[in-house]
């Protein structure tokens, strides 16, 4: 039973590593108020990519909604939030939000998933617009298109960053077993895996529904640390910002999702001067990325700490021999 | 008791008629083959008996606990589930992936290994795992695989793709193997090679095979009946003796008078 | 029932731009199966054209119809060439992906260079109203439905009656065997995007005519719309689009009229869900089974 192994050890190091230097940066002041945002912003990403990441490079389906179901968690965990703002109101916002968005998920996922490739696409495009129109014309309850506001800041960005680490956590874990194993073999092959005993629509729709999960959870925290969220937040545009994450760090890799949230995050508040300039050249390089990189940064591949201990242990056995 | 019953199996496309009023019958442990020319049907035969196409007309019946069941209707997942594993003709593995993910990939469905379980990360988690891996890799030895357990599919020479192609079938635990076409492409050693494999398997794994095949050296060895399609239809059905007297496959083979 | 058929009239006005928008989508997709993102900004970027020809160069309406359309044209191919062309053998994902850049790039190009705020289309026509069997109907509209209708029926004797017609619906079918037969199939392709993207060019001129105002995220929803427009009519056929236009067009003028105009979207994008589900090959289409 090897509950604790190296590379689980090796992991909580890295995390618990992560966090108390951001402590200390927070603490000293490195990390100012202003990029506090900057590092919560960058967080919230990670836990939406890493979830678009499960859809489209794990399952190999096509999503273009997940700024739909960002918006159920955000808008649930904001409006319970309201009536109970504490921690307790929190969780539960973010447990209802989870709930309602993985409701919405299966019921759109079983007739949609059979879609191919483009198809789907456009299907989940549709269903993320359609959200966002019923969240406008849900006056009474969402204040409709002037936006809720008011929401009790509670998600400080040890809670958000301790979330992020629990979202990869959930997905790596998923990937990495036998269950994940079956979704990426729908990806690489839907009918030989079919042929092999894959129920395919099961998995495909496990995938989706972890995946608008985790897109809720990432919602949730958003409303709770913004404050005030407006349906125009989370239209198409911020699906693309998440698929440009997951292009770039690489379809189909976990650690590569995390390191583009980051290194993007960076590069946004070098190029928020440039206006509209920013978007041309993230549209550039994402053209460029499909012409010339497909696989993006990492490819389907992750920078893993049994990667780095297979490499130390190979050079160390060389060092030896 | 038959393992496989299929009586009057139509299927048409359209006003193209791809398999006519076909019968056929498996028993344990037998090994049998499907020939006949180019286009006569034997891909989209395999097709219907696993699930990917509906018939038109006609039943097919498979044995499970010792009941007779309609495999019409059922997907193919769970006809793979019910027994019935196979292979395809231009390869479909999973090429980014290892050779031992494909063969833990098969053996998932009967694993029983379920989502919660994987994500929480539970002991009976660890514990399936290893039992899984531990067959796995005892399978992949009897096919001379083991050493390229983390090679990519995509790595491999053609030779030993097919073999996985094979390997993963296998792994599905079926009853019944359907082989489309496995010599495809090979030489005279490698065929040599698979047709000793293939007696093996059936010696080893007590299956029955059915097999579609053009390289008449490995089906005149190895099956124990032939059955000969042509545009869709059963023209005959025999021991390899008969059938290589059989005008009417002479015919459909060379045509002529 | 009065109001009933004026909407209708307001229907087929909004019908024929989807139409025009649709038949590039439709066209595109049956030739090499991608859905092309960057088309509404096309229909976009026409529509800014146009405006800069009236505006700028003084120029009158036909003159500056023809003008988009033709620069529209070149674009189209420019894009095709430079950020489709490489990805002919790649994954689906990976050029649905790419042309989401190009649709971004146009709009943010055109927000860069042009900024964000509306701007108001000219009045280069005399938008007097006529009155028709107790409707109304204005000159605008008239025109929308004769140049729409013109450019239709051009469009239908080019893919029937010429020699690159057929060759597009040679490559339409099978493009390898197009090929195999001296079928420029690169040449096809381009032709398609340039005759789609003229369309689309036409369809930004004459809505920006139309409802007077024009921006550079104007070819979002439309464009999705349209896009929901070709899959009703069956994806890849020609005659589909037209019908797929005029229906939504219809149906979302009534929707507007006698329900809630802000529900208006969520209704066409319900359609194009439900259809996807019910009947993926569309009204007019054929379904194709993948080959195992």
């Amino acid at each position: 039973m090897k509950l604790i192994n190296k590379t689980t050890i090796g992991w909580l190091v890295v995390a618990i590593a992560g966090f108390l230097l951001l402590q200390l940066a927070v603490t000293t002041g490195i990390i100012s108020a202003y990029y506090e945002i900057t590092l919560v912003t960058i967080l919230i990403n990670i836990i939406l990519a890493v979830g678009l990441n499960l859809i489209i490079g794990f399952s190999g389906q096509f999503s273009l909604g997940h700024a739909g179901f960002m918006a159920i968690g955000a808008y649930t965990a904001g409006i319970i939030t309201k009536y109970f703002p504490t921690y307790t109101g929190l969780f539960l916002g973010i447990l209802a939000g989870v709930i309602l968005t993985s409701i919405v998920a299966l019921i759109v996922g079983i007739p949609t998933l059979r879609l191919k490739g483009d198809y789907l696409a456009i299907a989940t495009l549709g269903v993320a617009e359609i959200i966002r129109i019923v969240i406008v014309n849900m006056q009474s309850v969402t204040n409709g298109a002037a936006g809720l506001s008011g929401i009790p800041y509670l998600s400080k960005w040890p809670l958000i960053y301790v979330f992020t680490v629990l979202t990869i956590l959930l997905v790596a874990n998923y990937t990495q077993s036998s269950p994940g194993r079956a979704t990426i073999a729908i990806r690489e092959d839907e009918i030989a895996a079919e042929s092999m005993g894959v129920n395919t629509t099961k998995y495909k729709t496990i995938a989706f529904i972890l995946g608008a999960a985790t897109a809720a959870i990432g919602g949730a925290l958003h409303a709770s640390y913004f404050s005030v969220i407006r349906p125009g937040d989370f239209t198409f545009n911020k699906s693309v910002d998440v698929l440009i994450i997951v292009v770039f760090g690489g379809i189909g890799s976990i650690t590569g999702s995390v390191v583009a949230a980051i290194l993007l995050g960076f590069l946004n508040v070098f190029l928020q001067p440039f206006g509209a300039l920013r978007m041309i050249i993230y549209a550039l390089a994402l053209i460029g990325i499909m012409i010339f990189k497909p696989s993006g940064l990492l490819g389907n591949k992750e920078f893993t700490v049994s990667g780095l201990l297979r490499l130390f242990n190979r050079k160390s056995a060389q060092g030896e021999g | 008791m038959s393992l496989l019953e299929v009586k009057k199996l139509t299927k048409n496309f359209g006003g193209l008629s791809a398999i006519s009023n076909v019968h056929l019958e498996l028993k344990e442990n037998e090994l049998v083959g499907l020939i006949g020319p180019n286009g006569a049907g034997k891909t989209t035969l395999f097709n219907l008996l696993t699930g990917v196409y509906q018939p038109t007309e006609g039943t097919i019946e498979i044995e499970t606990n010792g009941q007779k069941e309609s495999v019409i209707g059922k997907k193919t997942y769970t006809i793979t589930d019910m027994g019935f594993g196979r292979t395809f003709q231009n390869i479909r593995l999973f090429i980014n992936l290892t050779v031992l993910d494909h063969v833990l990939i098969a053996m998932h469905s009967k694993s029983k290994i379920g989502t919660l379980k994987s994500v929480l990360r539970l002991p009976s988690y660890y514990a399936s795992e290893a039992k899984m891996k531990k067959e796995a890799v005892e399978l992949l030895k009897l096919f001379s695989l083991e050493n390229k357990q983390e090679e990519l599919a995509k790595n491999l020479p053609y030779g030993e793709q097919r073999r996985l192609e094979i390997v993963r079938a296998l792994a599905t635990k079926p009853k019944v193997l359907f082989l489309d076409e496995p010599a495809a492409g090979m030489n005279p050693q490698e065929t040599a090679d698979l047709t000793d494999l293939i007696r093996q398997i059936q010696k080893d794994f007590k299956i029955t095979i059915l097999l579609i095949e053009h390289d008449m050296s490995l089906v005149m060895n190895v099956c124990e009946r032939i059955y000969v399609l042509e545009y869709g239809r059963m023209i005959a059905h025999g021991t390899p003796e008969e059938i290589k007297g059989n005008k009417q496959v002479i015919k459909a083979y060379l045509g002529g008078e | 029932m009065e109001t009933f058929f004026q909407q209708m009239i307001n229907g087929l006005s909004l019908g024929s731009i989807y139409a025009l928008i649709a038949l590039g989508y439709t066209m595109v997709y049956g030739i090499i199966k991608l859905i092309n993102f960057a088309h509404g900004d096309i229909y976009m970027v026409g529509a800014f054209i146009g405006y800069t020809m009236i505006h700028s160069f003084g120029m009158g309406f036909f003159p500056a119809l023809l003008t988009a359309m033709a620069l529209s044209a070149l674009l189209g191919v420019l894009i095709e060439r430079i950020a489709y062309k490489p990805l002919r053998h790649a994954t689906r994902i990976a050029v649905l992906i790419t042309a989401i850049g190009v649709s971004y790039l146009l709009q943010n190009g055109m927000l860069y260079f042009y900024g964000a705020e509306v701007r108001s289309f000219p009045q280069v026509v005399d938008n007097t109203l006529f009155e028709v069997a107790g409707l109304q109907v204005s000159r605008i509209q008239l025109l929308i439905f004769a140049t729409a209708l013109v450019l239709m029926v051009l469009l239908q004797f080019i893919v029937q009656k010429t020699k690159m017609g057929k060759a597009m619906r040679a490559v339409s079918t099978d493009s390898s065997a197009a090929q195999l037969m001296g079928i420029n199939v690169d040449n096809v392709i381009s032709f398609t995007f340039f005759l789609g993207s003229a369309l689309a060019g036409a369809a930004g001129v004459l809505v920006g005519l139309y409802y007077n105002t024009i921006d550079p995220m104007m070819g979002v929803a439309p464009g999705l719309k349209a896009f929901v427009a070709a899959v009703l009519g069956g994806i890849g056929f020609i005659p589909g689009a037209v019908l797929g236009g005029f229906t939504i067009g219809i149906v979302e003028t009534l929707v507007s009229a006698y329900g809630n105009s802000m529900i208006r979207d969520a209704v066409v994008y319900g359609i194009l869900i439900l259809i996807l589900i019910i009947r993926p090959a569309g009204i007019l289409g054929k379904h194709v089974k993948e080959k195992v």
